[in-house]
């Protein structure tokens, strides 16, 4: 199944490549979402089966892979909308653009269901190359510097992490195996040589975290999910994020069977931190309200990793809190696009009365943002005090107060320029050429608060379960 | 003989670091590409011959000829000046990079084990790292790209010292080789030549907080 599904999904991006007429385009956009729906429910009922030697779905790959086909419907869905909406976009523009995102979502789903660190990493660079292509889709000297400064970080971060990946073939050596799936590297876990596995976390950690969105290599995202049109922003700030999680998630569920894991959760608590610290600096500089949102997901990567590395529940709110993450920040992203129709603008100053405007698209914000800095009844106060909890249970509590200061930092910098987007009057506007947007617009955004609020606050026993065993690796 | 062809690409980075113009980058570039072959060569005796000819084929025409040859076009076409034009004097890089390959040493000095093949990890390692320090003090984006070739030759040594037991790792290499190579220099040589006269990084200095 896993090979026909990436055939079918190779050929209906090259199908959109060629492409130019109008209707043929989103015929084959149909097909890919039933594709990826059908492939999305075939996983699930074939948990922990080996597919084609290289793919195995355990439950966190299903996890996120559910999540994955969840946003990214929407996320074509609006894509046609801007598209549609930007009369001058060229047929050979919009064709590159969909194809490009059709094969940057067959590979995040298959880096997700990769069992072997290698088929991961060419998943991983394959992304890159995707990503590029939706970044430089405006071909203006900005989206160019963008792309630009995606790409080359990208590039050293992916050879970090096969840097990483070539230490860690020399960690087994000393294991006497040159299999390096998974599960293979959990079972010898004990016989690995620490000082090559160390090295190999380090370049691995590091390399990853160009996707994660964490210290050191965040910076890249950044220019990315500004540069981007706001649907493919949408998913590189969550379900491409998630695949660096994974990465990371993958070897230390490795390490963690060693006597490195407190070492290594040192290494993931420094960064964490930093992040937070980072995204805390910013948001109360930033002005570009885009670049706020990625920043904001800097700010909740640092939030999940915390947990992560505080360890007993903070594995499971790590989870939680990504998924829920993934559904609340792309529904910003998605709501961006009609805040950009109205003021033709991305700067905070040029907007204002957004009540006034657009009232459904307002409540979407005002939600979107209360969800997002983990107000009840929002999942992610669910997630985020559990995080809080096992940072408190793991006597982290001097980094627990600073990590709350910041979060009160952000939550006030983000605020302000919320409200001011929603409530303050916009300075020099003209109102005489409003559009008017379609409440239905932003139907898909709703329904991915609402789902965030039910996963958060009444998760059914599946979803628990799924995320129980996905954890259960780990000490 | 291995050794003889690392211990010389070690010294060609010290080259690197004092290299004025754009043109001894680009031949020394070259002149790594060679000795790749070389080492390739000769290390890799285990390997299938098929798979052998294909890393060998990578080295000589990838790595000594095509890549120098694009970025040399793409300087001719771009009309960039010939200076290096980095953030630091010479002398400055040439110790900087003569520490980074003593700590390496030292490093390796420091590691037990019976199966590591210290000449490769401390070419490798303090390859990578030369390349990361070459692209943080230089100011045109070319010469990033170049800093880029060199640690990926770097972790070409590096993946070569686990090639006869895992030979699917250099082929992986290789093809990160190729595809980063490719997607960098298609960018470059398309777009920024054509938008950004006289390529420097201070005109990629828009997007920022």
């Amino acid at each position: 199944m896993i090979i026909i599904y990436l055939i079918a999904a190779i050929a209906l991006s090259l199908g959109l490549f060629l492409n130019r007429s109008t209707l043929v385009n989103n015929l084959l956009l149909l097909v890919f979402v039933v594709l990826q729906a059908g492939f999305t429910i075939y996983e699930c009922f074939n948990l922990n089966t080996i597919q084609f030697g290289f793919f195995k779905p355990d439950a966190i790959a299903v996890l996120l892979l559910i999540t994955l086909s969840i946003v990214s419907i929407p996320a074509i869905f609006h894509s046609h909308i801007y598209l549609v909406t930007h009369r001058e976009t060229k047929p050979r523009v919009r064709a590159i653009y969909f194809s490009a995102m059709v094969l940057l979502i067959t590979s995040i789903g298959m880096a997700y269901l990769a069992n072997h660190i290698a088929v991961t990493w060419i998943f991983v660079e394959i992304t890159t190359l995707c990503a590029s292509a939706l970044i430089y889709h405006h071909r203006n000297e900005r989206s160019l510097e963008g792309t630009w400064k995606y790409v080359f970080i990208c590039a050293i971060s992916v050879s970090f992490i096969f840097i990483g990946i070539l230490f860690l073939s020399m960690a087994m050596q000393q294991a006497g195996s040159t299999d390096l799936s998974f599960a293979n590297l959990l079972v010898k876990a004990p016989m690995l040589n620490m000082f090559w596995l160390r090295l190999s976390f380090l370049f691995i950690f590091t390399g990853f975290t160009a996707k994660l969105g964490l210290v050191p290599m965040y910076t890249a995202g950044i220019d990315a999910k500004d540069k981007a049109p706001a649907p493919a922003a949408a998913l590189f700030s969550t379900v491409l994020m998630n695949m660096g999680f994974l990465g990371i998630f993958r070897v230390y569920v490795v390490i963690s069977h060693t006597p490195l894991h407190s070492w290594a959760n040192n290494v993931i608590l420094i960064a964490a931190f930093l992040s937070v610290f980072v995204a805390a600096v910013y948001m109360m500089k930033v002005k570009n309200i885009k670049r706020m949102f990625a920043y904001s997901s800097i700010e909740q990567m640092g939030i999940a990793m915390l947990g992560f590395a505080a360890g007993g529940i903070g594995y499971y709110a790590a989870i939680l809190h990504i998924i829920l993450h993934s559904f609340v920040k792309s529904s910003l992203f998605f709501q961006f696009n009609q805040v950009y129709r109205i003021y033709q603008s991305k700067s905070i100053y040029d907007t204002g009365n957004y009540f006034k405007y657009n009232v459904t698209g307002a409540m979407v914000l005002l939600f979107g943002f209360l969800f997002i800095t983990a107000m009840p009844p929002s999942g992610m106060f669910v997630s985020e005090f559990m995080v809080f909890r096992s940072m408190f249970v793991a006597h982290h509590i001097l980094l627990l107060v600073a990590v709350l200061i910041l979060l009160t930092v952000i939550i006030w910098a983000f605020g302000k320029s919320m409200f001011k987007l929603l409530f303050a009057p916009p300075v020099g506007f003209d109102e005489s050429s409003v559009v008017k947007i379609n409440p239905l617009l932003s139907l898909s955004q709703f329904a991915l608060l609402g789902l965030s609020v039910y996963l958060g606050l009444n998760p059914p026993a599946q979803f628990v379960a799924l995320i129980k065993e996905a954890i259960i690796n780990l000490p | 003989m291995i050794d003889v062809l690392l211990i010389i690409f070690a010294s060609s980075l010290l080259y690197v670091s004092i290299a004025n113009r754009l043109l001894t980058y680009i031949k020394i570039l070259s002149f790594q590409g060679v000795l790749l072959f070389g080492v390739a060569f000769l290390e890799l005796n285990e390997m299938s011959t098929i798979n052998l000819v294909f890393i060998l084929l990578e080295t000589i025409i990838f790595k000594a000829i095509a890549v120098p040859m694009f970025i040399n076009y793409v300087i001719k076409r771009n009309n960039i000046t010939r200076e290096a034009e980095p953030f630091l004097p010479n002398f400055i890089s040439l110790i900087i990079v003569t520490l980074i390959i003593i700590s390496t040493i030292i490093l390796s000095t420091s590691i037990s084990d019976p199966y590591l093949n210290k000449t490769f990890f401390i070419v490798a390692l303090a390859t990578i790292f030369s390349g990361l320090y070459i692209i943080a003090t230089r100011k045109k984006v070319i010469t990033h790209v170049m800093g880029y070739m060199i640690i990926e030759n770097g972790v070409f040594i590096l993946s070569l010292a686990v090639g006869n037991e895992m030979p699917m790792l250099v082929n992986l290499g290789i093809m990160l080789d190729i595809f980063a190579s490719v997607l960098i220099l298609g960018i470059f040589v398309n777009k920024i030549g054509d938008i950004l006269k006289g390529v420097d990084v201070n005109q990629l200095r828009h997007l920022r907080d």
